[in-house]
């Protein structure tokens, strides 16, 4: 009996308190998103691959670069680790049988769902052509698109994403098990804790933004439009005030991700865990005072670029410390090489990257040149797709047996590993030098020079296709043919770890009680060894 | 290489001659820009170098078959401030290095040459002082700091020139500027960066550096008759502005002698100076800028004067000197007194005094 197989039916499913199966469905949502976003991508690497806008009609193609912008951003990237990984284990890590508000936690979803259709049903009538970034004026006069049933899909979602960050913070302030205290959290929970709070601060002011611009649109109260008195840059402030933390809101569930797998697959407690947790906190309350380095060539007064240029520095601290917690958390362990650590290399490797990229773009000066043409689209495809979504696939091939019962294959899956490395970076590293070359974002055409660069990258995104794609077989043969996991294959030290694969509904038969600290592992030999002599 | 199909072997050769990894440096900001974006590439280089070797070197020390069992470490204090000091202090010396580059391009000198540029969709429109306007093109000299002072008639554009390192957002009902000295005679691209709607990748044009002698050529065959200031002066005259602006001590409107870059209290008490952007604000939206002691009786003129229209009328206002005297017309009611050929200068108003702002393009800068 488990979690799985307690109640059969579709309404069980669909009318679920259980964050695990919750966790389950947000999983198909997102995967199911994942794919018409990158379906999207693709059609953006085919247009590109000759100079001439050819393959479809500049409009459409604006929409498609939307689309795609808004689909991963929305729908897949801010819900992808919190929703399905966290969702399933941030009640298991502290000791707890639910979170604490199990119908919030549905009607997220439920959010979710509906936001997804609507922004689905959008792009079929039709779809927007303002970039995932509205900017005023062009969204509220002079696009003739779904605007407004886009901004509200977004704005659903939004919701979706406020009430899953509530849920996490109230969870892990009161539903902790006796003794499981703030410094004995898996660093998980800390980077989860740390989203959360950006996710609850930074929505609300994404949601005001959308809802001025839906007003401006249908009743034109004139808030952004400067022959009204209002303020077009306002919007960007608004904006970007929800949507550079947004990014934090994506990668820091990713970092708690690889902490856990590092730590497991090099058997040693995480070096350095006061630092790494606080860095998590760092980087949340930094991450909401670097908003206007998005808008230094526009204008915004020489004083304000210093302080938000100096504040961008700062931020990214954190980020390198975590990166060299994390390598000398190697050091003297005993290193295996399974699928969630080379993604977590990968990890590592492309978010060092992508976060010293950030640097180029956070000191004022060199933005003037990188800003706006694909540098930009290389960083934050380094630090979203190289950091978050290695990240993602780290944790799902991670927790696979734990919320399956099953294994995963693993040749195969370290193969998927390695070409999905590979194709990322043949993808997105010929970005850095178009964008240095002063290709801008967002053309349907470019000149004739840059195509050769066009073609690598296009090149790439077609072995990433491969690469996503694999894991999407396997684990789904693994569900029925892959071989039973057991409690604990990995030898981790969690304490989802140390209960039935899958879990019972409850998680736990009895409410277990802390006595260790996290990361544990001699702990964790003490424990089989009590067992082997209860069983002797 | 006979073996390779004649036409994909063209394309190869086709690829490479015309494949391009670094910009060209046409500017005098753009080696600078360059010294610190390489110290920026060397900087990621050897970190992401120290982070490689520290993942592999430590995964083939310490794999599970060498090293069975781990040593449990708690951390180091030490080796966790030495990687939080060494990166804060490169990323703060980037920081005070980019903010000194940024400072000096958007910082333009007193002595630079003004050239506006206006975006609209999906369009760049440069309008030079002498009267000169170009459609997605821009001409300009080696070895004169030009200043460009942009704006946009529709939604956000950005004005990027790769070349010389330079971009500025073009925003709606606000002026931006940016400046640049061209070093190498050639034709660049101009980008527009800021997505803008349906044919944002078809906003593009050149931008065309030529030495002082070709460009002196260059503007003497563009001339479309009269200055910046000219046109302005007529739109002055045609929109009546004088009716309140002189120098009478009478007069219901502030005079506007020497009133560009001059420090004005408004009658909110607000201390200002009034530069292009003040001068533009003042004319579209004159409620909000009332000098001191005028009542507040302008109308506005929002919608009524294109964005050129308001910059012929900038200009002419920047060169007004002491007592300025305009020809009262009503013949002309055109706003946009574009092709109207060339009108003749002095044309001896009722006051002989025309004053300085009515002499050839060469006298723009304000004296």
């Amino acid at each position: 009996m488990n979690y799985l197989t307690k109640e059969n039916g579709l309404l069980s499913w669909l009318l679920t308190g259980d964050h695990k199966r919750i966790a389950i469905l947000y999983l198909i949502s997102i995967s199911f998103f994942f794919f018409v976003g990158g379906s999207l991508a693709g059609l953006i690497r085919l247009e590109l691959l000759t100079p001439q806008s050819d393959l479809m009609a500049t409009d459409t193609y604006n929409k498609v670069f939307s689309m795609h912008g808004i689909i991963m951003v929305f729908l897949f990237l801010v819900p992808s680790v919190p929703a399905t990984i966290g969702n399933f284990f941030i009640p298991m890590m502290i000791g707890a049988k639910d979170l604490a508000l199990p119908k919030i936690n549905l009607l997220s979803w439920y959010l979710y769902i509906a936001a997804g259709i609507m922004i689905l049903f959008t792009m079929i009538s039709g779809g927007v052509d303002t970039g995932w970034t509205f900017t005023t004026p062009l969204s509220t006069h002079y696009v003739n698109t779904h605007v407004v049933t886009t901004g509200l899909g977004v704005f659903i979602a939004g919701f979706s994403s406020i009430f899953t960050g509530l849920n996490f913070i109230v969870t892990i302030h009161k539903m902790r098990a006796p003794g499981m205290t703030w410094f004995r959290l898996p660093l998980f929970v800390w980077s989860h804790y740390a989203a959360s709070i950006l996710m609850v601060l930074g929505t609300p002011v994404l949601a005001i933004a959308l809802v001025l611009i839906v007003l401006e649109r249908t009743v034109g109260i004139g808030v952004f439009d400067p022959t009204k008195g209002g303020d077009p840059l306002l919007f960007q402030h608004l904006f970007w005030f929800y949507s550079h933390p947004a990014v934090y809101i994506m990668i820091l569930p990713g970092m708690g991700v690889i902490s856990e797998v590092v730590s497991t697959f090099s058997r040693k407690r995480v070096f350095g865990y006061t630092a790494v947790a606080f860095s998590s906190v760092a980087i949340a309350v930094f991450g909401f005072f670097v908003w206007a380095h998005h808008m230094f060539i526009m204008g915004i007064s020489n004083y304000a670029v210093l302080i938000f240029s100096l504040l961008t520095m700062l931020v990214a601290v954190p980020s390198s410390i975590k990166i060299f917690n994390w390598a000398f958390t190697l050091y003297k362990g005993s290193i295996t090489f399974e699928t969630p650590m080379l993604y977590a290399f990968g990890f590592m490797g492309l978010f060092t990257i992508g976060g010293m990229t950030g640097v180029f773009l956070g000191a004022s000066g060199t933005d003037i040149h990188l800003t706006e043409t694909y540098f930009i689209v290389a960083h934050f495809h380094f630090v979203m797709v190289g950091g978050m979504l290695m990240a993602f696939l780290s944790g799902l091939h991670f927790w696979w047996p734990k919320m399956t019962g099953r294994m995963y294959p693993e040749k195969i899956s370290q193969l998927a590993a390695v070409v999905t490395f590979i194709g990322f970076n043949l993808t997105f590293f010929p970005q850095f030098i178009l964008g240095t070359l002063g290709m801008p974002r967002r053309y349907a055409s470019y000149p004739p020079e840059f195509q050769i660069l066009n073609v690598f990258s296009t090149a790439g995104a077609s072995v990433l296709g491969v690469g996503y794609l694999l894991p999407v077989l396997y684990l789904t043969w693994s569900l029925k043919y892959g071989e039973i996991a057991g409690n604990n294959p990995w030898q981790a030290t969690g304490l989802e770890w140390q209960v039935q694969s899958p879990p019972l509904t409850e998680n736990f038969p009895e409410i277990p009680i802390m006595d260790h600290e996290a990361y544990d592992y001699e702990w964790l030999e003490n424990q089989k060894e009590k067992e082997v002599a209860s069983v002797g | 290489m006979s073996h390779i199909s004649p036409i994909i072997w063209q394309f190869l050769v086709k690829w490479m001659t015309n494949f391009a990894l670094f910009p060209p440096e046409a500017s005098k900001i753009a080696p600078q820009m360059d010294a610190l974006y390489f110290f920026m590439v060397l900087v990621s280089l050897v970190g992401l170098t120290i982070v490689i070797l520290l993942i592999t070197s430590f995964s083939i020390l310490y794999s599970k078959k060498r090293h069975p069992v781990a040593v449990q470490i708690e951390g180091s204090t030490l080796l966790e401030a030495t990687w939080t000091i060494i990166p804060l202090g490169l990323f703060l010396v980037m920081f005070v290095w980019g903010a000194l580059l940024y400072f000096r391009i958007y910082t333009p000198p007193a002595n630079a040459m003004n050239i506006y540029v206006v975006g609209k969709q999906w369009m760049w429109k440069a309008e030079h002082p002498g009267g000169q306007h170009e459609i997605n093109a821009l001409h300009v000299p080696t070895g004169r700091p030009i200043q460009l002072t942009i704006i946009s008639q529709d939604v956000f554009h950005s004005f990027s020139i790769p070349a010389f390192r330079v971009k500025r957002e073009a925003i709606p009902g606000r002026y931006t500027s940016v400046w640049f000295e061209a070093t190498l005679p050639g034709t660049y691209h101009l980008f527009c960066t800021q997505y803008c709607g349906t044919d944002h990748s078809h906003m593009i044009g050149e931008v065309v550096v030529l030495t002082p002698e070709d460009y002196k050529k260059w503007l003497e065959g563009s001339t479309s008759g009269s200055s910046l200031a000219q046109n302005g002066e007529r739109l002055f005259a045609s929109l009546s502005c004088a009716a309140c602006h002189n120098t009478r001590p009478d007069a219901r409107g502030p005079s506007l002698a020497n009133v560009f870059g001059s420090r004005l209290t408004l009658s909110s008490g607000q201390q200002i100076t009034a530069d292009d952007a003040y001068l533009r604000e003042a004319i579209l939206n004159p409620s909000q800028h009332i000098t001191q002691g005028y009542a507040p009786i302008m109308p506005t003129y929002q919608g009524q004067i294109s964005e050129e229209g308001v910059i012929d009328l900038v200009e002419y206002i920047k060169n007004l000197d002491s007592d300025y005297r305009v020809q009262q017309t009503t013949a002309s009611t055109t706003l946009l007194p574009e092709g109207e050929g060339k009108t003749t200068k002095a044309p001896a108003g009722p006051g002989a005094n025309q004053g300085a702002n009515q002499k050839a393009p060469e006298g723009m800068v304000k004296q």
